[in-house]
């Protein structure tokens, strides 16, 4: 197996004050695959994808990405256009709430159609014809493309965010408890979605979850984190039937049947 | 390598469970197990409950992490060590040669039995209508009416979920078949139809690793035991 990963952190470490919230952790995504950090609220699963994201400044570490173009880069000692670019064209950012990921009083069709326009795009028939195929792909009914997304549901908003991210066919999507907040039913739908989409457009992702179902179902393999720091790490059943570390053990026994 | 060469081989396998929310228990469950497994041969692992044919099984499948030893699969032309592989090896050694039944179906709650059928098919990059018709043809085999193809199976009943369980395995035409209890929970007419096709995998080449609780079902398949004997015994 000569293939590369497509992203390696290396010791990131973020501080805020006199705490530690991200302490040495060092992960790599190979192409195509899903890995998931899991860990308990205040773990420091979400200030580590925000880091690796770019949303936060690293105190230190790298974030060496493989471009599509070729190159490796270090994203965090990127200059900041470069950077943006990237982050814009071949990176995704799907947040646990949609109204963070989405302009909410432009229509549907213009949130899918915004990271087309900043790559160039200025067709507006194929724009309109883009936004169209992927709001059917994330299951939206197409005759609502012009009504803006605060009018739609939880799920449906989690979705348009979806679209508007994999439109531009990114690289890496990172993700933040995107089922969360939703219902257990639109939950199924999303990771059904999710799932479909990972595999038709063989993009790599980081899923952060609290929640052991959604690892189990949508990570290729895991990452465990408690207080900052990576505690173990595998395939993701293997980690879930097998899990080695006290830690690990008591998340896997604490959760409802996964 | 020559049909007669294993395609697996353990040797010298341990495993055992630390349990940390018990006080730092440890359970040995395996202690240096050798067993080879060839081609066309259904194995069948025997023992009283907690002697470890599962936790074994499992080690093979890569769901169990052994402590030490070896379990080497054959792989396009050579070995792959399992012991310590990383995760991309292991889904490759399952996308292509491993195929596991295990006792129970855990799948997304919404998606059609038919494509989860399918999917160790399209994991291989067959295309998605030539994956859905082979999937089709063994659910129909399997007694599932094909009204229910579209629908998810946790509605179905614990016998048709394992006939889905058995059907998304034996799709993809694995060298080698883990088989946890694949006739339990099943009518005799479906038992015969998953008899038989355990059979013809066998014939055609596959190895088998099998759990059979059921006499009738290890009578008919089985072509050598294995026994394994219980080593609870709890190590504080």
């Amino acid at each position: 197996m000569k293939e590369q990963p497509i992203l390696e952190v290396r010791g990131l470490t973020k501080r805020f004050g006199r705490r530690t919230a991200v302490c040495d952790v060092g992960f790599e995504l190979w192409p195509g695959e899903v890995l998931g950090i899991v860990g308990e609220s205040g773990s420091g699963k979400t200030t580590l994808l925000n880091c690796v994201g770019g949303r936060l400044p690293a105190d230190s570490g790298e974030v060496r990405y493989r471009t599509a173009a070729g190159p490796v880069v270090d994203m965090l000692a990127l200059a900041e256009a470069e950077r943006r670019r990237l982050l814009r064209t071949e990176w995704g950012f799907v947040h646990q709430n949609p109204r963070d990921g989405l302009r909410l009083d432009v229509s549907a069709g213009g949130n899918v159609g915004e990271r087309l326009m900043a790559l160039g795009h200025r067709h507006y028939g194929k724009l309109r014809q883009s936004a169209i195929d992927w709001l059917a792909q994330v299951e939206i009914d197409t005759a609502r493309i012009d009504d803006p997304p605060r009018a739609f549901s939880g799920g449906m908003q989690q979705r348009l965010q979806i679209a508007r991210n994999l439109v531009t066919h990114p690289c890496v999507v990172l993700m933040d408890e995107p089922t969360g907040g939703l219902d257990v039913s639109v939950q199924a739908r999303l990771l059904d979605l999710l799932r479909r989409l990972v595999r038709e457009i063989g993009v790599s992702a980081v899923i952060v979850t609290h929640d052991l179902g959604v690892a189990r179902l949508l990570a290729d393999r895991l990452l465990v984190m408690k207080g900052g720091e990576v505690v173990e790490g595998g395939l993701t059943d293997r980690l879930l039937d097998d899990p080695h570390h006290p830690y690990t053990q008591l998340l896997v026994s604490s959760a409802l049947s996964v | 390598m020559r049909a007669d060469d294993p395609v697996l081989r353990i040797s010298g396998l341990c495993k055992s469970f630390t349990l940390h929310l018990r006080g730092g228990v440890r359970i040995d469950a395996l202690r240096g197990i050798d067993l080879d497994l060839f081609p066309a041969e259904c194995l069948v692992l025997r023992g009283p409950s907690g002697a470890g044919k599962s936790t074994l099984m499992r080690c093979v499948y890569g769901n169990y992490a052994a402590d030490s030893g070896s379990i080497r699969v054959a792989y396009a032309g050579g070995w792959v060590e399992l012991v310590g592989a990383v995760p991309r090896q292991i889904h490759s050694l399952r996308r292509d040669t491993l195929g596991y039944v295990s006792q129970f179906l855990r799948v997304i709650p919404r998606v059609p039995a038919l494509d989860i059928v399918a999917e160790p098919l399209l994991t291989r990059g067959v295309a998605p209508g030539d994956a859905r018709r082979r999937a089709a043809g063994l659910l129909e085999r399997l007694n599932i009416p094909s009204r229910l193809f579209d629908l998810p199976p946790a509605t179905f009943s614990g016998g048709e979920q394992q006939r889905v369980n058995i059907a998304r395995v034996f799709v993809a035409r694995y060298p080698i078949l883990l088989l946890d209890e694949p006739t339990a929970s099943l009518d005799e007419a479906n038992r015969n139809v998953v008899l038989d096709l355990i059979q013809e995998a066998r014939r055609d080449g596959a190895a088998i690793l099998a759990i059979l609780h059921d006499q009738a079902a290890r009578e008919a398949l089985s072509t050598r035991v294995f026994e394994l004997t219980p080593r609870l015994a709890e190590v504080a």
